[in-house]
């Protein structure tokens, strides 16, 4: 077990050094390595599951890799409760993804450029998961960050890529500079890293409420909120679009972006006990998750609507972890992997077909040309709607009972509005793509529109069943749910005093009504056109303004941040301390100190042999005088 | 009699460090330095007689044969340099300086 816990995470690494160092020779191939690299992967994971899943947790520690006084970091490996869902998600939804990406990115310049870099990603995001204390995960979440980076601007001569990837860049680091702090004071005050030290802990070193565990679980939440694009730091994601649409499914939907859920989750034990901190996540979620939805109504790029779809859905993962149910957070990850996986995926072979086309002005009625990605769209859209049976409607459901149980009424209403939001911009985007009419007269024949190619329509299909019974783990089987049953081993629930409770039926049946409701104001204002959206748009106009330009927080951040940070950094830090103080200062000034030093030594060097004699004597009889000295 | 020997090792390199210093004879700093050497190793024989151990005589056998060596090498540059410039004089020789 120890070894193949160990190649669960070399086997990608393995993909990548092959594709990374031969891709000159490796180009025919590089996907069915890349894909195989991470199918053997995903099997060798299941060894792992399959013991958690009999209630023995894998931990291995495999070298010391930090030996300090007091704190020593092991390189270990870890598979409890909380990382074999996510084992099962990233290694699986990555295995799908990298088959669909053979077909994706066919014939592309860089293609064994982008599997190395896809299964370097995978490596980095399985260390992340697998690794049994923070530093290793810190080492994950940079590992993935620089993945996100290289993929992002993968179609590099494309300026907005290149700065996209850049954005991306930036942002993360100042969440990561959060978490540093988190590990920092959790090295503070527990003198360890290592989940097994810590978390038992807890307790007895922070105590509940006490301002250390509010700060650490501050600090750990600003770095999640940067991986997880939650407000003010998601600013990132949706530029993050400029990548190959695999790699928007992959990391910018399905994995990397939930590594803060993940591990806000993993952190169970400290967010329980800083109820302060856990209200800080469950609002900042709450409100992403209604300020994204707002969003993606007025997009008409789809790749865009997604990615403001996709920061939505994070905002009720942090809903679920924020209010102490842990495992509906997870849930809602794994639900959100399979279906957000699947729209990502469903728009690149639209796009495949379209030829990159991105406006939904231009689609419609594309069921036409490509049904089985237009029923594969309907099923996601229902599952993130949240209509059941599909999966979606378990895990959204778990999240917004448990914020109402746990007191968090408000946060609950906010979901429930979300949730009619998400329905309603889920079926503007399938109605305005799939269904209506076509929009632009002989579009799609002057482009070819066909079905994807079957390499890419399988790995749909096999999320697009994820995407129904994937829930079912979430539907309560002899008294408790499986997938409560199963988290809260690694992640207990918070305990709250006032415990709330409300009936199930009525709860689910608002949670259908708000879903249906989406689908059906879709249904009316884009098929039947009982009123036409532009009508709607100038009745709001400044609203529709303000959405459409995304609340101008990206003109914001240019003029309040940005902008200053140049102008300090060229008029104060260029002209000043960089030409004065360094160049002028410090460079030619060490030069010219050497210089003057040097030109009166100088005068000590006569080439006359006496005097080197004289000077050594005399260096000899001060010394033993000096010695001398000292003895007496 | 162990002061007189001291004293006689003591002017012994202090002779050879004047002449070092202050000639420019190639050939008289040579034999200088052999003094240096001499009052060295008489004092290495003197203790060792006087502390009733033998390593200083032994060390001092050795410090012959560095001597030896020493000379050999040093001659060697002195018929280098007569061959270079007629002349042994070391102010001669103030190339390092440049």
């Amino acid at each position: 077990m120890k070894v193949i816990l160990l190649f669960i995470v070399l086997t990608p690494l393995i993909g990548f050094l092959i594709n990374g160092i031969f891709g000159k020779w490796t180009k025919p191939v590089a996907g069915i390595i890349a894909a195989s690299a991470l199918g053997i992967s995903f099997i060798l994971g299941l060894f792992p599951i399959w013991s958690v899943l009999h209630g023995h947790i894998v931990e291995f520690t495999y070298f010391t890799w930090m030996p300090f006084k007091g704190l020593e970091v092991p390189f270990g490996l870890r598979v409890d409760y909380v990382s074999a869902v996510m084992l099962f998600v990233v290694t699986f939804v990555s295995w799908m993804i990298h088959i669909y990406s053979n077909g994706y990115m066919a014939g592309d310049r860089g293609y064994a450029r982008y599997f190395a870099y896809l299964n370097l990603f995978v490596t980095a995001m399985l260390i992340l998961v697998l690794g049994n204390n923070y530093l290793l995960m810190f080492v994950g979440w940079e590992g993935v960050g620089l993945a996100s980076y290289l993929l992002i601007g993968f179609w590099y001569e494309k300026d907005t890529a290149a700065d996209a990837g850049e954005k991306a860049f930036v942002v993360n680091r100042i969440g990561d500079a959060g978490f540093i702090i988190g590990i920092l004071f959790l090295i503070y005050h527990f003198g360890s890293v290592t989940y097994s030290n810590v978390f038992p802990r807890a307790e007895e070193v922070l105590g509940y409420g006490s301002t250390a565990a509010t700060i650490i679980g501050l600090a750990l939440f600003v770095g999640a909120v940067g991986k997880s694009a939650q407000f003010p730091l998601y600013i990132w994601l949706t530029d993050a679009m400029e990548g190959p649409t695999p790699v928007s499914s992959l990391i910018h939907a399905a994995t990397m972006v939930t590594a803060g859920v993940y591990m806000v989750a993993r952190s169970n034990a400290i967010y329980s006990l800083a109820p302060v901190a856990q209200e800080v996540v469950a609002s900042v979620g709450a409100f992403t998750a209604f300020y994204a939805a707002t969003m993606a109504l007025t997009h008409k790029d789809i790749k865009r609507i997604l990615a403001y779809s996709t920061l939505s859905q994070l905002g009720y993962m942090f809903i679920g972890v924020g209010v102490g149910a842990y495992w509906t957070g997870m849930f809602h990850l794994m639900t959100h992997a399979f279906f957000k996986g699947l729209l990502f995926l469903g728009a690149g072979a639209v796009m495949h077909s379209m030829r990159g086309l991105l406006s939904i002005d231009l689609m419609g009625n594309l069921k036409k040309y490509m049904p089985q990605t237009a029923i594969l769209m309907v099923i996601a859209s229902l599952a993130i709607s949240g209509i059941p049976p599909f999966a979606g409607f378990f895990s959204k459901d778990a999240i917004l009972a448990s914020a109402l149980e746990m007191g968090h009424p408000i946060i609950w209403i906010v979901g429930e509005v979300t949730a009619f939001l998400t329905a309603f911009y889920m079926f503007r985007f399938v109605f305005n793509v799939f269904y209506g009419e076509e929009k632009v007269e002989g579009l799609y024949h002057d482009l070819h529109t066909h079905e994807a190619p079957p390499v890419m329509t399988i790995p749909m299909w096999v999320l697009g069943i994820l995407s129904i019974v994937g829930g079912w783990v979430g539907i309560k089987f002899g008294g408790h749910i499986p997938f409560e049953w199963f988290v809260t081993h690694t992640a207990p629930t918070t305990e709250v005093a006032h415990e709330a409770h409300y009936s199930e039926a009525l709860l689910m049946g608002i949670s259908v009504t708000m879903g249906l409701s989406g689908i059906l104001a879709a249904w009316l204002i884009y098929i039947k056109k009982i009123i036409t959206a532009d009508k709607i748009a100038n009745m709001f106009k400044p609203i529709y303004t303000l959405l459409a330009n995304t609340y101008y927080v990206d003109e914001f951040v240019y003029c309040c941040i940005v902008k200053p940070f140049w102008w300090v950094s060229t008029n104060f830090l260029w002209k000043i301390v960089d030409v004065i103080l360094i160049d002028k200062g410090m460079v030619d000034g060490a030069g010219w100190i050497a210089g003057r030093v040097g030109r009166g030594l100088r005068l000590l060097q006569t080439g006359f042999v006496n005097n080197y004699a004289y000077w050594i004597s005399m260096g000899i009889i001060i010394l033993s005088g000096w010695y001398l000295v000292k003895i007496i | 009699m162990l002061t007189q020997y001291m004293v006689v090792s003591a002017l012994l390199i202090a002779i050879g460090a004047t002449g070092v210093m202050i000639r420019r004879n190639f050939m008289i700093v040579l034999m200088s330095l052999e003094i240096m050497i001499n009052g060295a190793g008489l004092l290495l024989i003197t203790m060792s007689y006087y502390i009733g151990n033998v390593s200083g005589q032994v060390m001092f056998l050795f410090v012959a044969a560095v001597a030896a060596s020493e000379t050999a090498v040093g001659l060697a540059i002195a018929v280098m340099m007569y061959k270079r410039k007629k002349s042994v004089d070391i102010n001669d020789f103030s190339i390092l300086r440049k």
